[in-house]
């Protein structure tokens, strides 16, 4: 299917049904159920698991197949973002050439950065791409105030100029179908939340994988492979790796330029937080958690990630007490005391400890923990097997 | 016809000098060993010939075109293909996908964006690695990854990576160090097959004596960073400065 | 002239920090072939090592003072803090005062622990691995030391003054000639440039002299042969790591006074620092001091206000925020191994 085959057609498939079915598969729990607080239909929650989920899928192409750590990806999507927002302030809310334009501003400027940058590899190539993030995170933050509103950031007000605006919506739309627009089928206790903004993100993230599913089954993403395991052999096979890695970084920042566009899509603000350094590592976490240099990995860590960042942030001590209320007190309140530096604020705690864990006893992340898991299953089957055929023998 | 020309190759590291005034012809179509004891600077010769060292002076042409200054995979799309001391091969694929990586490059050149192609649908390059594998008898193993080879196979699989390119130079660097001595039998009855059934003119810096007699047509001898001496092997065999020069290595 | 003067000054400060910081970095780095993201958590630590300290010798006892009242009429309490308790009012204040100069007493322990528990405790078991999971590795430990602090320090910078004695200003002007009141220099920021060249002194000096530093100085040019030797390397660049620990964490503990610690002053730092050993030429530890001033000194000319206003001029406010990564990329564009970087570190 569309040049796909089978496994992989299967997989486009099941990514597909996934997204559709979001706004049900997300909201499990009835409304008035304790449990309510862990349902994650909400718009802007959908909306930044596929948003993030792009940029992972981006990111991965970068550093699943060449293993090379970019910590500057942040960028690219901050500049998407600066650039929808700019679109959004001259032309009209209309986000398609918003979204155009995010993403050949951030391809060029990751054009700019990766020539540079790619000069080094490994480590070099790492601290590079740190202090590029960093210079344009200064730059969007002060230097460049006239394009990027500095501290404020950037934002659509009534005296834009707007130019092809005429009577068109002032919320974001595409071709009148206003982002914001959520309707809600309530069923029994149920209440499923059907969002424009999020389906529009969920065919691009779809039309992102499939984009990366042909890169990662070409001749070019058979390079970029090699270029990971030996640049050595490589070189003297007669292939040029700097273009290959140029290529990979590019079309990585233009996914990061695609995501921070349809972030500005979804609310026309950008501001330079987006740009830190952090927010790169973020994106790093969510590929190596879901799986580096898998097709399915990026979405599952990006998901992971902004599903219990969500839940996470919004326990805080006085849910905990209501969890833990069975137990005698003094109990409740020891075990409420550890917990509460892990939730809540304490979220990026969490996070660390995540990343470590997953860096020390994962590397593969859930992908591979999946198949771990399965082969144990297997394991056990043929085990049983092979005991049961020899006393026959 | 020589297809290697070197002329007055010297290169210093720091107040090493590795190599002075190297003058070496290796004709068309024969095998042409390079010797020496430790330290002659064979090495340092052979990575002037693949750009990754650039002679201090000097020329290195092959076949009348200069290759200094030009990058290891320009000059591998040459013509130039180089085996290495401990196989370098791309050990988290598969032998099948290491066997395609040098068609594509040799097909496509040093860089091409075919990103929206299937690898699977290009049938010419899986047929020609399909074949190669199987003229070195590894077609059962195309799906294994290759880092599980063993060393003798790794080996092989980087002979033929070298060969689908189909170079007009295969420069081999102590292809048998560190093999057992059936394994290194095996090598030496593989480069013969290669020479009678390519068009190819082979490079081999060689530590072992008994590979060097058996392959080699043209022998040359190094020596602190000079040719001592250029023959045919069995002249070689009785030259008194071969002696004195080995000889001189045995006594420290 | 006495303008420029004044500059080069102010960069030191900030300029001894990135040393110091770096120093570690690329000493890290060198001997044990580990980028550590974590590093500018060590900084930290030291920094906090000194607001605990002081914390501690605020600690007071409470009286109840029965003959005086507070505003409301109730007996006034009066906190003493116990090393006022202990050693008498001169003595006990005078520690209090001196805090943070005793802080480094406290931090050299404490981070030669922290730093010999991480190395043995996590980085030990990521030599064999890529450098892209080391680099994660001590992303996430740097994120977790940062948020453990936050935890228990909160978010805002708390003041961690100098003893009353450094307080206030020097007229450096005078002494070299020029007029009064021209070259005027904080006190602390000029020991804390005192206090850096002589860390970094004794860290060259113990490489240089020491049959230890040797090794580890061989170790760094080619481990291997070391290895075989029959040196075990292992553990001198366990101790190295202890020693770059220190290192940042003195840096953190005398830096304190000039600026307010926080729990992200570490990666502040850190990125800033990673450019100043990329300028000075990776695994070059004269060019990681040499970067560390030359950046910190290049900051403080681009935020004069007569840079500045050139670039306003031009549409670009605050070019001193980014005028370290462009000579950095201007550096790396024209001499990609840095100033004094050599050939063969970290390539292919």
């Amino acid at each position: 299917m569309l040049g796909l085959d089978k496994k992989n057609s299967a997989l486009l498939l099941i990514v597909i049904a996934l997204t559709v079915f979001a706004p049900f598969l997300m909201n499990p729990f009835p409304q008035s159920s304790g449990l309510a607080q862990f349902n994650a239909g909400y718009p802007d929650l959908m909306q930044r698991f596929v948003i993030f989920g792009i940029f992972a899928i981006g990111f991965n192409i970068l550093f699943g197949l060449t293993g090379y750590l970019s910590f500057g990806h942040a960028a690219f999507l901050g500049v998407g973002s600066y650039a929808a927002v700019w679109m959004f302030k001259l032309l009209s809310m209309n986000i398609v050439p918003a979204i155009v334009l995010s993403v050949i501003v951030a391809g060029l400027f990751s054009l700019l950065i990766g020539f540079i940058s790619l000069r080094r590899s490994g480590i070099y190539f790492s601290i590079l791409t740190l202090a590029f993030a960093q210079m344009s995170f200064a730059l969007a933050y002060s230097v460049l105030t006239p394009l990027t509103n500095g501290e404020t950031g950037l934002q659509v007000y009534n005296d834009d100029p707007q130019i092809l605006l005429g009577n068109g919506p002032t919320v974001t739309h595409l071709f009148g179908f206003e982002m914001n627009s959520t309707s809600t089928l309530a069923l029994g206790d149920w209440a499923f939340q059907f969002n424009m903004g999020y389906y529009v993100s969920a065919v691009m993230m779809v039309l992102a994988f499939y984009l990366s599913m042909r890169i990662f089954n070409s001749p070019f993403g058979l390079m970029l492979r090699a270029i990971k395991t030996n640049q050595t052999r490589l070189n003297y096979t007669g292939v040029s790796t700097r273009p290959y890695t140029l290529a990979a970084f590019v079309i990585s920042g233009m996914y990061a330029g695609l995501a921070g566009g349809l972030m500005a899509s979804m609310d026309p603000l950008a501001g330079a937080e987006r740009m830190q350094w952090t927010a790169s590592g973020e994106v790093v976490l969510m590929v190596i958690l879901g799986g580096a240099g898998t097709l399915i990995g990026p979405i599952l860590g990006a998901g992971f990630i902004k599903y219990f960042e969500n839940i996470f942030s919004k326990i805080n001590e006085n849910v905990l007490h209501g969890w833990f209320a069975a137990l005698p007190d003094g109990l409740e309140n020891a075990i409420v005391w550890v917990l509460h530096f892990f939730v809540g604020k304490g979220w990026h705690l969490t996070l660390g400890l995540l990343f470590m864990l997953i860096v020390i006893f994962l590397p593969g992340g859930l992908v591979e923990g999946g198949q771990r898991i399965g082969r144990l299953f297997k394991r056990k089957k043929s085990g049983d097997d092979a005991s049961n055929t020899k006393p026959a023998e | 016809m020589n297809i290697l020309e070197v002329k007055g190759v010297s290169k210093r590291f720091g107040g090493l000098q590795a190599l002075g005034d190297v003058n070496l012809n290796v004709q068309k179509n024969t095998v042409h060993a390079i010797i020496g004891p430790n330290g002659a600077g064979k090495s340092t010769l052979l990575n002037c010939f693949v750009g990754k060292l650039i002679p201090d002076s000097g020329s290195v042409m092959f076949d009348g075109q200069s290759v200094l200054g030009k990058k290891p995979h320009q000059i591998n799309q040459m013509g130039i293909s180089r085996v290495f001391q401990t196989p370098e091969i791309f050990t988290d694929l598969t032998v099948m996908e290491n066997m395609m990586i040098p068609c594509l490059a040799h097909r496509d050149g040093a860089f091409e964006m075919n990103a929206m192609v299937s690898l699977a649908g290009q049938k010419d390059i899986q047929e020609k690695a399909e074949e190669a594998l199987a003229d070195m008898g590894m077609a059962d193993k195309r799906h294994m990854e290759a880092s599980a080879m063993s060393r003798g196979d790794k080996r092989r699989l980087e002979i033929a990576m070298c060969l689908a390119q189909e170079p007009r130079l295969l420069l081999l660097d102590e292809p048998t160090a560190g093999m057992a001595r059936a394994d290194t039998n095996n090598t030496i009855d593989l480069l013969k097959q290669i020479k009678e059934t390519h068009d190819i003119t082979i490079a081999i810096i060689e530590h072992d004596m008994h590979v060097v007699f058996s392959l080699s047509e043209r022998i040359t001898v190094l020596a602190q960073g000079t040719p001592l001496v250029e023959d045919t092997p069995d002249n070689i065999k009785g030259h008194p400065k071969v002696r004195e020069a080995y000889l001189g290595e045995a006594q420290v | 002239m006495d303008a420029i003067l004044l500059q080069v000054l102010n960069g030191l400060d900030k300029g001894s920090a990135y040393a110091l910081i770096a120093l570690g970095l690329t000493l890290i780095f060198g001997t044990l072939g580990v980028v550590n993201f974590a590093h500018g958590a060590l900084f930290m630590i030291g920094a906090f090592c000194a607001v605990t300290l002081q914390k501690i010798l605020n600690l007071s006892s409470i009286t109840i003072d029965p003959t005086q009242t507070d505003f409301l009429g109730n007996p006034l309490k009066v906190k003493t803090p116990y090393v006022i308790n202990w050693f008498g009012e001169v003595a006990g204040s005078a520690i209090i005062n001196w805090s943070v100069p005793l802080a480094i007493l406290v931090a050299i322990p404490v981070m030669l622990a922290v730093g010999y528990v991480m190395e043995r405790g996590l980085i030990k078991h990521f030599y064999k691995r890529p450098h892209a999971d080391q680099i994660l590795v001590t992303f996430g430990l740097a994120i977790v030391l940062q948020e453990i602090i936050k935890a228990n320090y909160g978010a805002n910078p708390i003041p961690t003054p100098a003893p009353d004695a450094f307080h206030g200003s020097y007229d450096f002007g005078v002494m070299i000639g020029f007029e009064a009141n021209a070259i005027i220099y904080p006190v602390w920021r000029l020991i804390y440039f005192c206090f850096s060249a002589l860390v970094i002194g004794a860290v060259f000096a113990f490489l240089r002299f020491t049959t230890f530093g040797m090794v580890v100085r061989a170790g760094m040019a080619d481990r291997e042969t070391v290895g075989l030797l029959g040196i075990n390397i292992d553990k001198r660049f366990t101790i190295m790591f202890g020693i770059a620990a220190a290192v940042a964490g003195l840096a953190g503990v005398m830096y304190t006074p000039i600026n307010s610690p926080n729990y992200h002053m570490g990666m502040d730092f850190l990125v800033l620092s990673f450019v100043v050993v990329v300028v000075g030429g990776m695994g070059s530890l004269p060019g990681a001091v040499l970067a560390g001033f030359l950046l910190g000194v290049l900051e403080s000319f681009a935020s004069m206000n007569a840079v500045k206003g050139f670039f306003e001029a031009i549409y670009l406010p605050s070019i001193d925020q980014i005028v370290i990564y462009l000579v950095a990329i201007i550096v790396l564009l024209t001499r990609p191994r840095g100033l004094l970087g050599r050939k063969g570190v970290m390539e292919e």
